[in-house]
């Protein structure tokens, strides 16, 4: 079947806070899509109407030409949904987690083995130990057996990353690469920047509106400024002396480096050097970078909120 | 930084829970001023090391002072001259901005007039004054982890732990958060964060790395990328984290 998602002007409010503004998507069917923003944008809203847990104040969205709102239950069975808060019972043991999830969709464990079966391997040894003793990264590939026992279609994971260690969340999007390739139409919603490099699509999404929607690589190809990391031997003083200057559009810290754009389209590198240097930084390195995702976000998000 | 002033100083830290070594002969100092990155997996020992650091929790055996203080018999003493933040918990919710800054300063045996001074700079710095009798709540979580952050150090301690600060926060807030602490750093308070961004590692003075309960890297982020042979910390750390074999 079609598993595409398709989202029309849906908007939801809690009380005085605008949660989601007008917003439309379209997700394609078996596509890994990554909603990237940052806590408060609005994703686990918009997860919760996807998954028939809220109803929306004005839009709507279908899964394939099911519509989330009249067709409810049919939506149920073909969704798995992964919500950011560890929601299984910790005082039933794994095995009994995953049993009671196959009963409620009224299926069984073994006919649904080829679905988990790579994941299950990793938390067999723990089968009888109760759920709320497990580490973190096993909690995780333990509710991701559980939201695909009834093999959906469609898999809507809620920040499975966050709070997650480096090793842990490079080895989930390993088991999300092989999901994908059986079919299932998977949207993943991360605060991690450089995760939406791993998606095929994503939204960027802040304050419940989308900024933007594209692959990763043509966002970055949209930068709209030549970007510069700039490098000194207190980066700290740097920045702050940066803030100064008259000519800076933008200047951040980024890793060992500043990240800066000129409001000038053309202009000599020379002149930001010279600048630094009359503040007395020393062993400056400043070379034209190509931007990433982080960039980019930061870029829409204070030109949305105003700044530019 | 003050190199010749050492404000944590740690030797042969272990502490075990039964058979288990949570934190296997820890040695290391912190300088003060210094910020210091303090990295692990899940599971590899931070929390059981920061508790001790903070007072909170005996070692099993070792030498440890923090800000002068023996963590065995001046634990009353040491936590008066320390300031502490994690993403789990910072500020009380249901109540508001000034009152969580009367509380914590209350807790640190700050007059009233200083607090209520104090308070008045702090939310013009941070651009609060609107929301100063708005409930914690209410107010977006950039701004309760900035206030969070200028609480922790409200009583001026000589150093504050910072616990995964920055978790979840927007990429722009989460900068704004690293000036805070550049800020205090540069007036001579001690920073131990730890974080699970990677370019953040970028952003301390010396960074350690744990791996099983021991730490196996610990110098400047430079120096550590330059001997890993990695163009940035996220290889460092996963050079050596995947070396792990406590599973939590």
């Amino acid at each position: 079947m079609n598993a595409g998602i398709s989202i029309e002007n849906l908007s939801k409010r809690y009380g005085s806070v605008q949660a989601l503004k007008h917003i439309n998507l379209d997700i394609n069917s078996g596509e890994l899509f990554g909603l990237i923003g940052p806590d408060g944008a609005g994703k686990t809203t918009l997860f919760r109407l996807l998954a028939t847990l809220l109803l929306p104040d004005k839009g709507g969205a279908r899964m394939g030409d099911i519509d989330i709102v009249g067709d409810y239950k049919q939506i149920r069975n073909l969704l798995g949904y992964m919500p950011g808060k560890f929601s299984l019972y910790q005082d039933l043991s794994v095995i009994e987690n995953l049993e009671f999830f196959a009963t409620v969709f009224d299926t069984r464990i073994e006919d649904n083995m080829d679905m988990i079966h790579d994941i299950w391997v990793q938390i067999e040894p723990f089968k009888d130990r109760l759920a709320g003793n497990l580490s973190g990264g096993m909690k995780q590939k333990l509710a991701l057996c559980c939201a695909l026992i009834h093999q959906p279609k469609v898999l809507l994971l809620d920040e499975p990353t966050t709070g997650v260690d480096a090793v842990s969340r490079s080895e989930f999007w390993q088991m999300l690469k092989s999901l994908k390739s059986k079919g299932i139409t998977i949207v993943v919603a991360t605060p991690y920047m450089d995760e939406a490099n791993l998606c095929e699509r994503v939204a960027l999404i802040k304050d419940g509106e989308i900024l933007q929607v594209n692959t990763p690589q043509e966002i970055v190809d949209q930068f709209e400024r030549k970007l510069y990391a700039i490098k000194s031997d207190d980066n700290y003083q740097c920045l702050l002396d940066l803030r100064e200057f008259e000519f800076t559009n933008s200047v951040f810290l980024f890793g060992q480096t500043l990240h800066y754009t000129d409001v000038r389209k053309e202009f000599s590198l020379e002149e930001v050097n010279s600048y630094l240097k009359s503040k007395g930084h020393l062993n400056l390195e400043i070379e034209h970078v190509k931007p990433g995702i982080e960039d980019c976000f930061m870029a829409l998000s204070t030109k949305a909120d105003g700044y530019e | 930084m003050n190199k010749d002033v050492k404000v944590i100083k740690v030797k042969n830290l272990c502490k075990k829970f039964g058979d288990f070594t949570a934190n296997n002969n820890l040695s290391f100092e912190v300088s003060k001023g210094e910020i210091f990155g303090f990295l692990g997996a899940n599971g590899a020992g931070k929390t059981t090391a920061i508790k001790i650091l903070c007072g909170l929790s005996y070692p099993t055996s070792g030498e440890i002072s923090v800000a002068g203080f023996d963590v065995y018999k001046q634990r009353e003493q040491l936590k008066r001259n320390i300031g502490y933040m994690s993403q789990k918990f910072s500020l009380y919710e249901d109540l508001t901005v000034f009152e969580n800054i009367r509380f914590y300063g209350g807790i640190y045996g700050l007059s009233k007039e200083v607090i209520h001074r104090k308070a008045d700079d702090l939310l013009k710095k941070l651009d609060l004054q609107h929301a100063r009798n708005k409930r914690i709540s209410s107010l977006p979580l950039g701004w309760k982890q900035k206030l969070a952050f200028s609480v922790a150090i409200f009583h001026n301690p000589e150093i504050v732990f910072l616990d995964e600060p920055t978790g979840g926060v927007d990429p722009v807030t989460r900068r704004q958060f690293w000036d805070l602490i550049y800020e205090a750093a540069r007036g001579g308070i001690t920073i131990f964060v730890t974080t699970h961004y990677m370019d953040e590692a970028e952003y301390c003075d010396r960074v350690s790395i744990m791996v099983d309960g021991k730490i196996e890297a610990l110098d400047t982020p430079a120096k550590l990328k330059e001997d890993f042979n990695a163009g940035d910390m996220d290889q460092v750390f996963l050079a050596l984290a995947r070396t792990a074999t406590n599973v939590e």
